[in-house]
């Protein structure tokens, strides 16, 4: 996994509720055996019609918005517990995504991806969406060092939560299997107490 | 103070607790599919690292397997390639398979159950959200994303918050022609999609008490559509006498042993949950969903609520649906009885009981998809087959199917599909496919109507 560096990027609003990972990639797109590639596919059936036309009014096809952020409405990444939903904002170059609430699974397969997910207020979430609507070039900090997120048009500052134990992986790169493969032998200890 | 079923099987798997971090939690078994496995396989093999307890594995295919004509190829050359990396990898790791043409092969949840695999005081885990099935019996078990599915390979292990404890007590007497299914949507429904996250769910009282294992499966399997974690449901003699003589499961001393421990595991009395709701069975109607998330649930017979707000005038424009309207007599296409919810073979007794004699309307395409093989030979045993042949159903062989539209069997845009699955999302069933989800009779009763009916009140 890379570090996770600080970010000084721009923002693409998505004011949609219970995002579900069958809209951030279809079912039929989990066929593939790698990770890779399925950031063409994100969003899929919100981003193209059925004669794989983009949609114009969807948000990922309009040019005022770009960045390594995406703001999304309330309970985001609902539904299975697909990774590829985590892979596919990654490959399309997604690196945090600000929400009022994520669901869990959600939540934990970003983390163990490097993608980092944000959690706010209602009202600053919805303070977002409107910065975003009057200036879709805004621009935004992510210290997760500091955990701080910064709104720089309108000088807003937002302390955000993270666990200590995930910070220090994303900060340094490295991931669960790292860890749990280095306590293999207290693992073998309680499978001998367990089995006695 | 007392501990909760959930307390009791959790700390007796905790390896060890990191400090300002997560619980090393020890898993007792591992479930596997063709469509989340291969990345993790790829990444032990990126690293070097060997699976840690093979024989602690069970693969099977069935996300992505056609459900037609299963001795021939796979025609579809993606899905192939996945299938076919699923028998690599477990030849290679020395994991027990269960693949296609495999008679103990179907979908995971519903091979794990009736081949003794799950049982209670365990923790399960699979890389498929409906993992929640299994806290039927008085399990932990969860679903778990890829690269989890890549921890356990090579540590048997979770780095896992322990998470907080629900209890929903349902007392009182169901009314006739009231399915477990509708219990669970409407606890969904009264309680919304994100109710339960973070949460662990015990189902209790009187109406899961005298509930079959597999209308607990059914309950657990959709735990999950509430937000929460897992559900669970205290093992007692319905449990032991279901696993009882099951392929895996325990005989003898052993299996007396492990009935005695099976015993401890209830709630005590005294045990505090972090979160307590309550309903009467007696308010339970058979129920359908009119939205786009399992949540938007109502009786059949009641209303459309006036809700406001972007997300659902969206769902309600992507149903075709009004505020106010009641679901009651809307003509349907299609009917879809399978999936990991309700394709074990009470569902299909339920389903048929309701059909015999009766012919299926001209304008409904009905299929009947069981959940494993094991299901689809009781179906032809018991019967059963001869009653959904007669009626114009058409049977298929075990999967998934169209419970996610990624094998070939999908609802055409636009159609309404009562289908018997778990999850009504936006194109879940084929883009532009419109998903009311039901239980089994009220699906077999749709199928015979050719619209939508109350079948507790004909
Ligand atoms: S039947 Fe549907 S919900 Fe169940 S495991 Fe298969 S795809 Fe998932």
């Amino acid at each position: 996994m890379e570090k996770f560096e600080k970010l000084n990027t721009q923002a693409v609003p998505l004011n949609i509720e219970n995002v579900d990972t069958d809209q951030i990639i279809p079912a039929r797109f989990l066929k593939a055996t790698d990770r890779n590639g399925f950031g063409d596919n994100l969003f899929r059936d919100w981003r193209y019609d059925s004669n794989n036309q983009p949609i114009e009014e969807f948000v990922l096809n309009n040019p005022d918005f770009s960045g390594k952020i995406l703001v999304a409405g309330n309970n985001f990444g609902c539904g299975s517990s697909r990774e590829h939903a985590a892979w596919a904002l990654t490959d399309y170059g997604f690196k945090v995504v600000i929400s009022s609430f994520f669901a869990d699974i959600f939540k934990g397969n970003a983390l163990n991806n490097g993608l980092l997910p944000i959690q706010v207020s209602p009202e600053v979430l919805a303070n977002i969406f409107e910065v975003l609507e009057e200036n879709p070039k805004a621009s935004f900090v992510v210290d997760l060092k500091a955990q701080k997120l910064l709104v720089e048009n309108i000088e807003l500052e937002i302390d955000f939560e993270i666990n200590n134990y995930k910070k220090t992986c994303l900060l340094n790169g490295y991931d669960d299997i790292d860890y749990l493969v280095s306590q293999k032998e207290k693992i073998g200890q309680f499978e001998n107490l367990k089995n006695a | 103070m007392g501990k909760t079923l959930f307390d009791k099987v959790w700390d007796s798997h905790v390896v060890d607790r990191i400090k300002d971090g997560p619980d090393i939690l020890y898993i007792d078994k591992h479930l596997i599919h063709e469509v989340t496995s291969p990345q993790a396989f790829s990444e032990l093999k990126n690293r070097n690292i060997p699976v840690f307890r093979p024989n602690q594995i069970v693969a099977t295919a069935d996300h992505n397997v056609p459900t037609l004509n299963q001795h021939l190829p796979i025609q579809d050359a993606l899905s192939r390639k996945q299938v076919a990396q699923l028998n690599e990898n477990c030849v290679e790791h020395g994991i027990e398979l269960y693949g296609l043409g495999h008679p103990y092969q179907g979908i995971v949840h519903v091979i794990g159950p009736e081949l003794g695999i799950t049982q209670p005081g365990m923790t399960m885990v699979c890389g498929d959200s409906h993992t929640s099935t299994h806290g039927a019996f008085g399990s932990i078990a969860f679903g778990i994303g890829t690269s989890q599915v890549a921890q356990v390979f090579a540590s048997q292990c979770l780095l896992v918050d322990k998470p907080k404890s629900m209890r929903i007590t349902v007392n009182g007497q169901l009314s006739p022609g009231v399915h477990p299914k509708d219990v669970v949507l409407y606890i969904i429904a009264q309680l919304g999609t994100d109710a339960g996250t973070g949460h662990f769910v015990e189902f209790a009282g009187s109406v899961f008490e005298q509930m079959s294992m597999e209308g607990r499966m059914t309950v657990c399997n959709m735990s999950i559509e509430m937000g929460a974690r897992g559900g669970m449901i205290a093992p007692d003699e319905t449990t032991y006498s279901y696993v009882k003589g099951k392929e895996f499961a325990p005989t003898g001393v052993k299996l007396d042993q492990k009935i005695a421990y099976w015993k401890t595991l209830p709630s005590d009395n005294d045990a505090q949950f972090d979160q307590e709701y309550r309903f009467e069975a007696s308010n339970i109607r058979p129920m359908v969903t009119y939205g786009t998330n399992p949540g938007m649930g109502i009786g059949i017979g009641e209303t459309i609520p006036n809700e406001s707000g972007a997300s659902f005038e969206k769902s309600l424009s992507y149903m075709g649906f009004k505020k106010g309207d009641s679901l009651e007599n809307l003509p349907i296409n299609y009917v879809f009885i399978g999936s990991c919810t309700n394709s074990r073979i009470e569902d299909f007794r339920a389903a048929s009981e309701y059909i015999k004699g009766k012919q299926k309307a001209p304008n409904v395409h009905a299929l009947i998809v069981p959940g494993s093989q094991q299901v689809a030979k009781q179906i032809e045993e018991e019967g059963l087959k001869d009653v959904f042949e007669a009626a114009g159903f058409e049977i298929r062989q075990a999967g998934c199917s169209a419970c996610l539209a990624m094998n070939e069997d999908k609802i055409p845009a636009g159609e309404y599909c009562v289908s018997t699955s778990n999850r009504n999302f936006e194109g879940r069933q084929g883009p532009g496919a419109r998903t009311i989800l039901a239980s089994p009779i009220t699906a077999a009763a749709a199928a015979v109507e050719g619209k939508i009916v109350d079948c507790t009140q004909i």
